[in-house]
């Protein structure tokens, strides 16, 4: 990219989160839109960003299960072992 | 997020009540043992974490104040428990302060730009890009990590995140975004490669 002003880029980054999140100002919002309407680089970070949290996100809805042995050496240590079976 | 499909009576909790405190366990033990793992790494690591989490709850029930939820208040000792585990296998790490690397914030200036969100979804659910999402999480410093693992996988609010590790919600929010730059840059190379590799197929 020629004659790119990347201190824009650099000071935008700090919002970058709360963008994503949907919980920055409007106003802050659309200095980003029309940065990255501009800026191919900065378009790519937003978009790659959003998929790294949401491939997050979709990880975790897949785990959350304690494996049944865990569970039970668990009830076990908090001599729980009267309510394993439920 | 800690989905409290049962309500817990923190009464019942506080006089003792075994059965009830047998189903806060049940209710809890998944997401806690999923902290602890994507934490540590180590399934017996985290069983550990998961067993003191219990251990300590029920001792401490009674000052539970419930000036926070009961989730948070448990994500809070096992976020304890699982960064006191990471101090006692590497004592010279500080846990409390940030690195006076990673309080750059030139350091979290992205480097990568590949667009590898066009690739089938089919690459992103492989089990070696799951493991690869793992791997990138344990990268993290462990001051980004926990930040990171209760907003973005346990999906706390910025809020109950800055309640759980006793933070700002402003020390939340910056080490939430250099935990997702970090990340994002990391799997920029990896699924980039594969971007590489199907180009040339």
């Amino acid at each position: 990219m020629s004659a790119h002003d990347y201190s824009v880029c650099r000071s935008l980054l700090g919002s970058l989160s709360e963008y994503v999140d949907g919980t920055l100002s409007e106003e802050l919002c659309e200095e980003i839109e029309l940065h990255i309407a501009d800026c191919q680089d900065c378009h790519i970070v937003v978009d790659t960003l959003r998929k790294t949290i949401s491939l997050y996100h979709e990880s975790a809805a897949e785990s959350g299960e304690v494996p049944g042995i865990v569970r039970e050496r668990l009830f076990r240590i908090l001599n729980l072992d009267d309510y394993l079976q439920k | 997020m800690i989905e409290n499909k049962t309500e817990i009576s923190v009464e019942a909790l506080r006089a003792g009540d075994r059965e009830e405190f047998s189903r806060l366990v049940d209710a809890y033990s998944g997401p806690i043992y999923r902290l602890a793992i994507k934490m540590l790494g180590i399934p017996a690591d985290a069983e550990d974490v998961l067993q003191n989490t219990f251990l300590k709850a029920f001792q401490h029930l009674k000052d539970f104040e419930g000036r926070s939820s009961l989730s948070t208040w448990l994500y809070r000792i096992a976020s304890n428990e699982a960064l006191m585990m990471l101090r006692k296998q590497r004592p010279e790490v500080s846990l409390g302060d940030v690195a006076p690397e990673d309080d750059d914030s030139s350091n979290y200036y992205p480097d990568q730009f590949t667009d590898w969100c066009c690739l089938p979804e089919e690459e992103f659910l492989s089990s070696e890009s799951r493991a690869a999402l793992d791997r990138a999480v344990q990268h993290l410093p462990e001051t980004l990590r926990i930040v990171f693992i209760l907003r973005d996988i346990e999906n706390l609010s910025i809020h109950e995140t800055s309640e759980a590790l006793g933070l700002s919600e402003t020390a939340v929010k910056t080490r939430l975004l250099r935990a997702r730059l970090r990340l994002r840059e990391e799997l920029s190379t990896y699924f980039g490669n594969k971007l590489d590799q199907r180009s040339k197929k």
